[in-house]
């Protein structure tokens, strides 16, 4: 075990799958000999080449679709977006063709090997173009997969899992956990399972649901909630598209309340998937409307972004109502 | 670190002329006149008889096959159909340029690629009707053809998206050291997209060996080419992107085939991209839910007749002596029962098993969509007159 940074667990992750498969290949807007802006990619051009790991022009549209390419020849490339907040232009190409590929083929061709990183959310001051997540969005598309990490540890296993996935994977990446998330990640190579939620820890007044980032925003409000007697229990969904409706149910029909946080809008946000699903799969169990506590329904704004958050004491708040409602 | 200077190409002026559009002329290979004799000073290329006569009775296929389909559309048979009349040049003559291991990725007026390496009338039939022994199983629309046996990469509609996916996949072919290229075909309307942008500039700074290879047949639909470009054609901007390039005469097939061998040979040698711009003419419809007698006359398309590329090469095949006239009417009208027969038999050949709408969405289907499938089953055979197309067999068990 090694003391890692998000960032460094990301690094390390990809030089295991890059010495593990030489059909690994990294590339983005900065990947190469700089290493990325955020430094996920550093050292990679120096242990495996130009060949493997390499700058693109500045064209997030001509990433996929070359990654597209490149996929169904059957490499195995892990394309990066520089901000979530650029993938947009390559939109076409992700919803259209990434996630179409094998069924439009009858599995004849497929963009399987694929791997999509992209760093995204809020908390750094990043305005409009450099805070938002854009899960939703693609969770609307049958063919992707969407997976987003909490930590270190988290972040290894599951990127390599999206690696080494037989389905492309659109791997999004808590930037403001980047440097500010240390913890011990394993040298050796493993992986942690797609599709699965994990249980954080146990409670039995409410389930608490979130993913990436705000994993540490509900379990400060769920600490506070202690204080005043409310048992949480926390679930990181880990995967948003397939979601494990089996472990989050389960949790709603022995608490009989939900509550989910995400930072994106409200509006057409993956919450209302989840608490429409719950709703109907756990009609007789719940004992309060399901709750959402979300980012407001505008774009992300600058100097009223902790205003727009969905923090600790927003979903401490809505915690109570929903216990006491 | 190395020292760059971004300069280092740039020459210095000093007045402030401003660079006029056109000063590049970018000529138009043609090697055969209209009536197939060959231009006094053209060399052609090497070419036997059994090539020559399979590029020809490959283009002959594909016309009778437009003429029939479009026939079967407009009976009702099949949902939709797109012909290549007056493009058959373009496509068999760089796909008899091309080896069988190198990727062909096209836009959807390229059945002359897909033709000439084999594709059989069955095939093409599954496809159009969309059957249970179509490769797409039956889910994308007729001319979205995918042979992987024959490294045709599955068509899909939305336009230029394959363009930086062929660069990909020729870098894929590079680093795996295979001694093969992709081409791309796509049309002029098709380049306007952002993804052509993409894909050119892509290949060619990361030394992607491809062929990018543009039918220039004057619409889009309905829009004429003056509305899609001001500049010169497709051609000129291969050379701004620093990209080898050519223009050919799309309805002479022995230039087509020409530029594809020298591309394809510069490509692979010097993992490079190479841009073709073929000038031709779509003297179809679009598709057969386009009228062009709404956007063009009559008049120009009868100009173009009478450069129907197939002519023009049956002219030069006869002036070697390699084509029989009475033997080759004889081979369309056997083409013709050929096609009719297959329609025929094709068309009652059931769509797949409703289990199949939610295979191959992931490698295996993820606990929501066998839900949806279960559920969907359950709903069919409560009412499987309003679903007879597979209501019948469908098994609940």
């Amino acid at each position: 075990m090694a003391k890692m940074n998000l960032l460094q667990a990301i690094n390390n992750a990809l030089i295991t799958a890059m010495t593990d498969d030489e059909r690994v290949m990294v590339f983005g807007e900065d990947v190469g000999h700089f290493g990325g802006v955020f430094r996920a990619t550093s050292n990679l051009q120096e242990k495996f080449g130009r060949g493997r790991c390499f700058n693109t022009p500045l064209t997030e549209q001509g990433i996929i679709g070359f990654a597209n390419g490149l996929a169904s020849q059957g490499s195995v490339p892990v394309a990066e977006i520089q901000f979530g907040d650029y993938i947009f232009p390559a939109f076409d190409q992700i919803v259209n063709e990434t996630a179409k590929w094998r069924y439009r083929s009858g599995g004849q061709f497929s963009c399987g090997t694929l791997t999509i990183r992209t760093p995204y959310g809020g908390g750094i001051a990043g305005g409009h173009y450099h805070s938002q997540s854009p899960e939703a969005y693609f969770a609307h598309t049958p063919g992707l997969k969407i997976v987003i990490p909490r930590n270190p540890y988290q972040a290894k296993g599951l990127l390599l899992a999206s690696i080494r996935d037989d389905n492309p994977v659109l791997f999004m990446e808590p930037k403001r956990l980047y440097r500010a998330s240390v913890g011990e990640v394993p040298e050796e190579d493993y992986e942690l399972p797609l599709g699965k939620a994990e249980v954080v820890s146990e409670g039995s007044d409410i389930t608490l649901l979130a993913w990436g980032a705000q994993m540490e925003i509900i379990e400060k409000a769920a600490e506070m909630a202690q204080n005043d007697g409310i048992s949480c229990e926390i679930i990181d969904l880990r995967s948003i598209l397939p979601w494990d409706v089996e472990t989050v149910c389960a949790s709603v029909m022995k608490t009989g309340r939900l509550l989910i946080n995400h930072e994106a809008p409200l509006t057409g946000g993956f919450a209302s998937e989840v608490a429409a699903t719950v709703q109907e799969r756990c009609f007789l169990h719940l004992e309060s409307p399901i709750t959402r506590v979300c980012g407001l329904d505008t774009p992300y704004p600058l100097a009223h972004e902790k205003e727009y958050m969905p923090d600790h004491l927003k979903t401490y708040e809505a915690i109570k109502r929903c216990v006491n409602f | 670190m190395k020292d760059r200077n971004h300069l280092s190409r740039v020459n210095v002026s000093h007045s402030a002329t401003i660079i006029e559009n056109g000063l590049i002329d970018i000529p138009m290979l043609q090697l055969l006149q209209a009536d197939g004799t060959p231009h006094k000073d053209a060399t052609l290329p090497d070419i036997d008889k059994e090539t020559a006569l399979k590029m020809y009775n490959t283009m002959q296929y594909v016309r009778v096959l437009d003429e029939r389909m479009i026939a079967a559309q407009r009976q009702g048979r099949i949902s939709f159909y797109l012909a290549c009349t007056g493009e058959e040049a373009s496509t068999v003559g760089s796909a008899a340029a091309l080896q069988d291991v190198d990727m062909i990725m096209s836009q959807y007026r390229e059945q002359g690629t897909l033709a000439y390496r084999g594709y059989t009338t069955e095939q093409f039939m599954n496809q159009m009707f969309s059957n249970e022994k179509e490769p797409n199983k039956g889910r994308q629309m007729p001319i979205h053809y995918g042979a992987k046996e024959l490294n045709f990469m599955t068509i899909s509609s939305p336009l230029g998206t394959q363009i930086p996916q062929a660069s990909g996949y020729a870098y894929g072919q590079k680093m795996a050291g295979q001694e093969a290229i992709t081409i791309c075909y796509f049309g002029e309307g098709a380049a306007s997209e952002g993804d052509f942008h993409a894909g050119l500039n892509m290949a060619a700074v990361l030394n992607c060996p491809v062929i990018f290879f543009c039918r220039n047949n004057g619409y889009a639909i309905s829009t004429p080419a003056e509305e899609q470009f001001a500049g010169d054609g497709i051609a000129s901007r291969g050379l701004g992107y620093g990209i080898k390039t050519i223009r050919v005469d799309g309805n002479d097939i022995m230039a087509v085939y020409a530029a594809t061998q020298q591309a394809r040979k510069i490509a692979l040698a010097e993992n490079c991209p190479v841009l073709i711009e073929a000038m031709t003419y779509r003297l179809a419809a679009h598709s057969t839910s386009d009228d062009p007698t709404g956007y063009r006359s009559k008049d120009e398309e009868e100009k173009w007749r009478e450069k129907d590329p197939i002519r023009r090469f049956a002219s030069w095949l006869q002036q070697q002596g390699w084509l029989d006239e009475a033997a080759d009417q004889a081979h369309v009208e056997q083409t013709r029962q050929e096609v009719l027969t297959e329609l025929k038999r094709v068309e009652k050949v059931p769509v797949c098993v409703i289990d199949e709408i939610i295979e191959d969405v992931y490698d295996t289907p993820p606990w929501h969509l066998q839900e949806q499938l279960r559920e969907l089953k359950a709903h069919i055979s409560k009412y499987p007159d309003a679903y007879p197309k597979t209501s019948g067999r469908i098994n609940n068990g």
